[in-house]
Parts: structure tokens; sequence; C-alpha cells
């Protein structure tokens, strides 16, 4: 009996005030953005060249440390963001040239092996360029809260938000609408026949991995701006997991709205439900509602449905 | 066509020899292709026909021999490089875009024409949206051409088999291609799907002067549409002359029919 109303009673309390729960809404779409921007990094991937990228969070880390390291020496903040983005850049040519160029057409598990190579690489590489101490990245706009028509706001989070927004929309266009994104989807959906019509594949990648490391970059100056720029970042590409089992890994606005729902419902479930179980379900509840959401659809919300015909 | 007039063969292919492991799928087959001519690839099964194909269009490297295309070796190149040079293609089992329209897949092929800027072209900007429109007209034109108009929304994946080997046509022909492989444009096709595939075939030939080499089972089709008939056996070249020719040839007609040894 107990239990029962354990699990009804928050109900009633957001009923009681719709604005705390408004808020709590607010910023369940807020941390959800960013998921989403990790989950978008992985989607890219493995659209164009069937890829899983485990070292998606990693870059993560390896852009926000190379962005931190040149402003601690310095470098006005324009100029370090627009190196920083050169090296991602530069980092999806050499990825392209050392480790997709020698593997190509072999099995997906094979490159998936190199990514994971890829990942203690990078891991280790920028720790040695910048160091392995906590950063922090100040990018000017205070972690702070405002009101806002009644609810309160966070400064940081809702530019993170708009950024994010912003960037997703740009991608979406990119990829529906330009010469390119037309090549990459046509790539996405058959090799062979993409060759065959004289799309370059060595390009194509080029510029998959330079957009993953853009997103990168996105997704690690937002998060280190609110936690420090430091190794647990990479850690976030764990929470993008059940992002794409729920968006579907080929999906773009998948990754959106998946990354929307996980960061709504474990921020519903952690202040609503966390206390019945004394707290900290946040860090677990994306995964089981990515497994309970397994059961229903395998596929992901807008993944492709594979029919084998027989 | 800018080719016009220039001496030589368009494509020839010389002394080319195809191997995978201990299995010889071509053995010195040369032969010529000329300006706009229409000419037909014969033989029975695994006579090496899809590779010879496969071949010209960069997809294998022969392990030896030559291919010179308007008169330059381009043995070694690629298969996107070759589509460059102005060899389109279509496949044995069709490989369209399954999940993109048809309109989409029509206007991938048209890639190989599309020149810009990738800044530009990442915000879909100033000359980048003027270059997509003026490409948007002429693949509007080869849709119409090829009777497609009614599906160019539609995914190319849920088309009958039929009408996607007329979209891969459209795709092939969106590079305005100097070159046209086909690789059995009528396989699997009834009675009057075949018809119309013959008179689009025979169209793109008027219209854009487009050199057509084509793999074919249907030997009706062949003797009515090719100016040429090119015929292999376990990977060698037996015959090469006009339809009448090579339907009177012994080696052809033992090739089919089989012969006592």
């Amino acid at each position: 009996m107990d239990v029962l109303h354990g699990l009804v009673a928050p109900l009633s309390d957001i009923a009681a005030s719709p604005l705390f729960f408004v808020e709590v809404l607010v910023g369940g779409i807020a941390a959800g953005l960013l998921y989403s921007l990790v989950a978008l990094g992985f989607v890219l991937i493995f659209k164009a060249s069937g890829v899983f990228n485990f070292a998606q969070g990693v870059m993560v880390l390896f852009a926000a440390l190379t962005l931190v390291g040149l402003m601690d020496r310095g470098v006005p903040a324009p100029l370090a963001l627009l190196l920083s983005i050169a090296v991602m850049i530069a980092l999806a040519f050499a990825i392209e040239r050392v480790v997709l160029r020698p593997l190509v057409n072999q099995e997906a598990i094979i490159l998936f092996m190199a990514t994971i190579g890829l990942n203690f690489f990078l891991e280790g590489f920028g720790e040695m360029l910048w160091g392995a101490n906590v950063k922090r990245l100040d990018v000017g706009i205070p972690d702070t809260s405002f009101r806002m028509a009644g609810i309160l706001v966070n400064r940081l989070e809702m530019a993170a938000a708009l950024t994010a927004a912003v960037l997703v929309t740009i991608l979406a266009v990119f990829f529906q609408k330009t010469r390119i994104g037309r090549a990459l989807r046509a790539v996405a959906d058959d090799h062979e026949a993409a060759l065959s019509v004289g799309i370059p594949l060595k390009t194509i990648w080029v510029v998959v991995w330079s957009v993953a490391g853009l997103v990168a970059l996105a997704a690690g100056v937002m998060w280190g701006a609110k936690s420090g720029v430091q190794f647990s970042l990479s850690l976030i590409a764990l929470k993008a997991l059940p992002v794409l089992i729920l968006g579907g890994l080929t999906s773009v606005p998948g990754a959106i709205v998946g990354g929307i729902i996980i960061g709504v419902g474990e921020k519903i479930a952690e202040v609503y439900w966390g206390p019945l179980v004394g707290g900290a379900i946040e860090n677990w509840f994306a995964y089981v509602m990515a497994l309970g959401f397994l059961l229903i659809r395998p596929q992901g919300l807008f993944g492709e449905k594979i029919i084998e015909r027989v | 066509m800018s080719g016009n007039g220039r001496p030589g063969p368009l494509l020839a292919v010389e002394s080319v020899r195809v191997t995978f492991g201990a299995v010889q799928a071509l053995t010195d087959v040369s032969l010529e292709i000329r300006r706009g001519e229409i000419v037909a690839i014969i033989g029975p099964n695994g006579a090496g026909k899809t590779t010879l194909l496969n071949v010209i269009s960069g997809f294998y490297h022969p392990s030896s021999g030559r291919i010179l295309y308007e008169g330059r070796d381009r043995t070694r190149l690629g298969p996107a490089d070759v589509a460059a040079l102005g060899i389109a293609r279509t496949f044995q089992n069709v490989a369209l875009f399954k999940g993109l329209s048809v309109l989409d897949n029509v206007m991938t092929g048209r890639l190989p024409k599309m020149k810009g800027n990738i800044l530009l072209d990442a915000l879909y900007w100033g000359p980048a949206m003027k270059q997509e429109l003026a490409h948007r007209a002429f693949v509007e034109r080869i849709i119409d051409f090829l009777e497609i108009e009614a599906i160019r929304k539609t995914p190319a994946g849920r088309l009958p088999y039929g009408l996607q080997k007329r979209v891969e046509l459209a795709r092939a022909l969106a590079a305005e291609p100097t070159l046209l492989l086909l690789d059995e444009p009528m396989a699997g096709m009834n009675v009057e799907e075949k018809e119309d595939m013959c008179r689009f075939i025979l169209d793109v030939h008027d219209e854009f002067g487009t050199t057509i080499a084509l793999i074919e089972h249907d030997m009706s089709v062949v003797m009515d549409i090719s100016d040429r008939v090119v015929a292999l056996d376990y990977g060698r070249k037996i015959a090469d002359g006009t339809p009448a020719e090579v339907r009177n040839d012994q080696a052809v007609l033992d090739a089919y029919l089989g012969v006592a040894h």
C-alpha cells in the first residue's frame, strides 16, 4: 500500500504546482538537446559509413580540451574557437587517411574495433597535449537563473539549448537540401550505387567526420561550460546510447526527439520519483527507458524498419 | 556532343584479363566501342559479360591489359573517377537508393556535373542555389523524357521492378554520359515493359547521341536495336560483328546450344 501510494503521490505534486513542473520540463529539454548533440555525432557517422564510432565521446572531450588549452595559453576566444574547428577538421582528414581508408570493405565490427583504438589514442593524445587536470571553460554566460513568465530558467542551459537547436536545424537543412547532403544520404543508402554515379567516398567520409567533429566541439563547449572540462566529459557518450536506441541509429530527427524524451524523462523521474528510492535515479533511468523502448520498437522511433524480402 | 568527329574509338579494351583467385573471368578480351553506336554484349551465363562491364566502369581492375577512353589510358581509375569521365551505368540487380525519392535518385546521378564551393553549398546560398535550380531543370527534362513524372516523389524502393529499372536509367542519363553501360536493362520484364525499354534506349540514342553498350539475353531485342554484337563465352571473345553475322556464327551457336566434343 505504501509503495503504491509512493508511486502515485508525485502525480498529485505535479498537479499541485504546475509551474514547478514546467521548470522541470524546461530543464529536461535543455539537457536533452545536449544529449541530442552528442547522439547526432554518432548518427552522422553511422549513416554515411556504417561505423558505430566508439570514439565520439572522446572527440567531445578532445575538442573541448583543445579549445580550453588554447584559451589558457592566451589565445583570444574567437581565434581559439576557429583553431579548434580547424583541428577537428584536420582530425577528420587524418582519420580518413589512417583509419578508414586502409580498412575499406572490412566488416563493420573491424571498423568498430578501430574506433575503440581511436578512442584511447585521442584520450591519451589530448591529455598529453593539454594536461589531465580539470579546466574551467568560461563562455561569458553566467551559470545563473532568471525568471521568464514566472518560470525559473538557467541562462547557461538556455544558451546551450538554443545553440543546439540552431545547429540541429542547420544540419537538417544541409542533409535535405544540398548537393553534399544528398550525396551523404546516397552513400548511406547504397555504397556501390553511390560510387557508380561518381560520388567520391573519401570526400564524403572527410565531410562526415568533420561535421561530427564540429558537433563534438559544440557539445564539448556546452558541457564543459557547465561542469568543467575533464575526463568525465567523454562519458556523456554513454548518455547518448539510450538516445540512439530511442531515436534509431540512422535518423537525424530521431536523435533530436530521442534526446529530448530522455532528458525530460530522467529529469521528471529524478525530481518526482527519485526520493522514493533515495534519489540518484537520473543516472540509470535513461537506460531503463531505452530498454523498455527496445521491447516495443527495436528499430527506434524513426529508424528504418528492416524488412527482409524472402 | 563534344567527342564527335574525333578519330579513334570512344573506348578500347585491349587484351584485358581478369582473375578471381584461380578463376579466369576474362581472358585476353579486346574490343572497341565506337562513337554513337549501340553495342550488345551477349553470351551464356557466366561468360564474363558483367565482369567486362565492371572492368570498364572501374569496379574491377584488370590483372593485365589496358583500357583506353578517348585515346587515354584509364585502366587504374576507380568507379567515381570513371563516372566523372562521362561513363554512366546501370546494374543487373537494380542499385537504386531505395530510401530516396525518385527525384533525389535522379538528382544524385547529376552529381558528376555539379561543381561548386562546399561552404556555400553547405549554406545553401547564392550560386549554390542557382546551380541547384539549373540542374534541377535538366533532371526534370530526363524525368519527362522517361515518362516517370507521376512517381517523382515516391521512394524508389517502393516501385515495381520495371519502373525501378527505368529510374535507374534516368539516374544514369542525368549525368549526360558520353558512354552508357546497361547491364541487362530488360531482365525480368514482361513483353510490354521490354518494348517500352527498347523504345527508351533508342530514343536516348537519337536524342542525346549517347553511345550505348548493353548486356542482353533476349536475342530479338539484341537483333532489333544493336548496330554491333560482341559475343563472349568462358571469358573469351568468340564473335564480333553485325547482328546478322553473329547470329550465324558457328562459335556462337555452339556456345549457346552446346557442341559434341
